[in-house]
């Protein structure tokens, strides 16, 4: 008696919460085409269709491999896309308008970490001797821009430019290469779009420019650059052709950083809502498969993004950094069980303060020209950002038992702000509700107040 | 000295049958020999000259490395075409188990959304260049013919077609990409985008060498025909469709056969640039790919782009012999 009042109760209780999946709806659109870059951060979306995750939404989805950032991003304003895998700060440019204007936002991100900052052979000869060493004489990581500044000096007093890559103004990269350089002493240039000057180079002691992902190996081979800021696996082909030394993960420069994002015009989640929560529900999935048993089908991930439809590199380079490995110098091989976090630590919520620490170094590089208030900061975060779509993807998954609630935040009292952290390579502490203070607490970069 | 060979063998038959046959030997071996020797010193060379260049990918790809990647991506074909049956089956099950759920839901079968294989990318790039060919020929041919008529008419339209003609493919591609996602928008296209750029930008490349030729073609016919016309006082559309034409079709076709090839050049060119599918495609993406296969299936692609290039000027040049009746002008 007890056990069938425990059954009706608990399918009273899945009745009630499943109501929430039956009234997901059936998907408005049904077929779509995602754009992705060839990089290992991709994997959710290869991940969602090979599993067939995508198919169990009743969407029919086609992936397109993209030539570069710009095409991409066109390529969802124009609706030639429906979705793509995106720079977490391509979102929030465009619609700020920094670059092409377009209000697209963001229900899903990607993944934590993956990026590294690699340096021809040559730059990392004349770094090494400003390097300390460990007993067994390979160097103390994490290795800080210290060691460059010399170099770089040098180049300058020669009258040498100093070339480095990054993959999209508004990238992660580019402010994780600046953020590096900047806490080194080295100053990476500013941005003036009020003045007409978005090539990043004003004051600049290295300059900074744009080249597409997978063809970052072959720029330094050509020596155009001396070194880049990119995602995997193209900082591990660098290893492997022997042309280039990642000297510093994104890890190391600052610990679970938010990466990636699933990026969607407003409008398409306006007129289809089903498919939006749909396809965030199947990307939700795949991610927690990603990261499933300590990261045990990982080398299954590694073989399909080896695909040449995903990223098509070789299986041992993908799985060099897929597997929690990172290669440094050749042989020199460490344990990054993190470096690609898909799941844990709520990766794929879209926390507001993701976005606005993004915000906060286009303010300090100068791509936003203007001091803006602190409710500024947060109101375009939330415009982008948008975890109420994440949370009733989540909570229907709950619902089906596809996913366990402890695996998520606590909906009910999030607030979609992550607590302060310090875990930055120059130790300065990171509040996301207080976005001007951060601004003002960097030796480098524009301050409250500075207009160039 | 030809001649009196001729005379020399109706004399003696017996003789000559013998001696021809010789000869159908002997131009049996240089008609196949000499191409086979050709093509095995190419080998020769470029196996040799792959051994010798080093790419940060590895060794360039030899012959053996091409064939292998052939028969891979043959393979790699005959996979996908397998998960695509698994795939129509599977979307079958879910419509039959939507209709039972929701009887007002309209099934319908979605097109395999797996990858584009090699062999799928041959045949996209084909019907594109065939559709802007033939687009470019609908409107060069005609247009050709007005220029080659009216002296004032070519006058005009002369500046303008000598300043397009140069123009390369990769110049057109942005502006016909902004234009067709400008005035393309339909919720259920018809045909896609890629493809309407891809085929828009090989009829803008490949329309010139058809107008030109058409043109001078037309200019160009003895005057002894057109005055029969104008003495038969045939009407304009009668005096192009039993004279102009007919005399004109050996420069149409030498024409026509000038733009299949820049059409086949410029298509390969433009989806390398804007990504759309195609073998174009096929070789950027596997330039981006970087892994130890690409170059070999770059150069298989390679292989291929030339290969079809070829049998697509032939093919031309056997249209031409069928409807020309000039036979001489489509000897080579």
């Amino acid at each position: 008696m007890a056990a069938i009042a425990t059954v009706a109760a608990s399918s009273f209780f899945t009745l009630h919460s499943s109501a929430n999946a039956e009234e997901l709806g059936w998907p408005e659109k049904e077929e779509l085409t995602f754009g992705f870059i060839k990089l290992t951060d991709m994997a959710p979306i290869a991940i969602a269709y090979e599993n067939g995750y995508f198919e169990d939404e009743g969407l029919y989805v086609t992936i397109e491999a993209q030539a570069n950032w710009k095409v991409l991003l066109d390529g969802v304003i124009d609706g030639r896309l429906d979705g793509a895998h995106m720079l977490a700060g391509q979102p929030i440019a465009a619609t700020m308008g920094f670059g092409t204007k377009a209000h697209i936002i963001t229900p899903f991100s990607m993944d934590l970490n993956g990026n590294g900052i690699t340096v021809s052979n040559s730059v990392w000869e004349q770094m090494k001797p400003n390097i300390p060493k460990m007993a067994d004489g390979r160097p103390v990581h994490p290795i800080k821009a210290d060691a460059l500044k010399p170099v770089v000096e040098q180049y300058k007093a020669d009258g040498k430019p100093f070339n480095m890559g990054m993959v999209f103004p508004v990238s992660t990269h580019n402010y994780e290469l600046r953020y590096w350089l900047a806490a080194g002493g080295i100053h990476p240039g500013y941005y003036a779009p009020h003045k007409g000057d978005n090539s990043g180079k004003i004051d600049a002691d290295a300059l900074l420019s744009v080249t597409p992902p997978p063809q970052m190996p072959a720029t330094l081979e050509a020596g155009t650059i001396y070194g880049y800021c990119v995602g995997e696996p193209w900082n591990q082909q660098a290893v492997f052709k022997g042309i280039g030394v990642p000297v510093i993960t994104d890890y190391e420069i600052w610990k679970n950083n938010p990466e990636k994002v699933f990026g969607i015009t407003a409008e398409f989640a306006e007129k289809y809502p089903n498919t939006t929560i749909r396809l965030t529900r199947a990307l939700i999935r795949a991610a927690q498969w990603l990261d499933e048993n300590n990261n045990a089908n990982r080398p299954a991930a590694v073989k399909i993004l080896s695909q040449s439809n995903y990223v098509g590199a070789d299986y041992d380079v993908i799985a060099n950094s897929m597997t929690g490995t990172f290669e440094y110098e050749k042989g020199d091989k460490r344990e990054i069980p993190d470096f690609n976090v898909f799941f844990r630590y709520n990766a794929t919520y879209p926390y507001y303060s993701d976005a606005i620490w993004y915000l906060t170094q286009m303010r300090r590089w100068g791509q936003i020209s203007e001091d803006k208030s602190d409710s500024w900061y947060i109101d375009m975060a939330k415009s982008v950002y948008r975890p109420d779509i994440y949370q009733k993807a989540a909570e229907s998954l709950i619902a089906e038992k596809k996913v366990k609630a402890t695996d998520f935040p606590n909906f009910a009292e999030e607030t979609g702000f992550k607590p302060a952290q310090k875990d930055f390579i120059d130790n300065i502490e990171f509040d996301g509700s207080k976005p001007n203070a951060y601004i003002d607490s960097f030796a480098i970069g524009l301050k409250q107040g500075d207009l160039l | 000295m030809n001649s009196s060979a001729t005379v020399f063998s109706k004399l003696l038959p017996n003789q000559s049958s013998g001696f021809h046959y010789g000869k159908l030997i002997n131009s049996a071996l240089k008609n196949i020999g000499i191409p086979l020797l050709g093509i095995g010193l190419f080998l020769l060379l470029w196996a040799g000259a792959a051994q010798n260049i080093d790419t940060s990918l590895g060794k360039f790809p030899g012959p053996a490395a091409v064939t292998t990647q052939f028969a891979a991506l043959y393979n790699e074909h005959s996979a996908e075409r397998e998960k695509a049956d698994k795939f129509y089956q599977r979307q079958e099950n879910r419509n039959a188990e939507r209709l039972a759920k929701d009887p007002g839901y309209q099934a319908k079968i979605r097109n395999y959304t797996g990858k584009e294989t090699f062999l799928d990318q041959i045949v996209t790039s084909l019907i594109t260049v065939s559709s802007g060919f033939l687009l470019a020929a609908f409107i060069a041919i005609p247009l050709g013919i007005a220029i080659g008529l009216s002296k004032t008419l070519n006058m005009a339209v002369n500046p303008i077609i000598q300043i397009f003609k140069p123009v390369s493919p990769l110049a057109w591609l942005p502006l016909v990409t902004m234009v067709v996602s400008a005035l393309y928008i339909s919720p259920e296209p018809m045909v896609a985008k890629s493809f309407l750029n891809s085929m828009i930008t090989v009829t803008l490349c490949c329309i010139w060498p058809m107008v030109i030729n058409t043109s001078v073609g037309v200019a160009g016919i003895d005057d002894d025909l057109v005055n029969v016309s104008r003495v038969l006082r045939l009407p304009a559309l009668k005096h192009v469709q039993k004279i102009v034409l007919p005399a004109a079709i050996p420069m149409i076709f030498t024409g026509m056969r000038l733009s299949l090839s820049v059409a086949w050049m410029v298509l390969i060119a433009a989806e390398m640039l804007a990504q759309n599918p195609g073998l174009g495609k096929f070789v950027w993406d596997e330039f981006q790919n970087g892994s130890s296969e690409s170059l070999s299936r770059i150069m298989a692609a390679v292989i291929t782009i030339g290969f079809i290039g070829f049998l697509l000027d032939r093919l031309m040049l056997q249209l031409q012999r069928w409807v020309s009746w000039d036979k001489s002008s489509a000897q080579r």
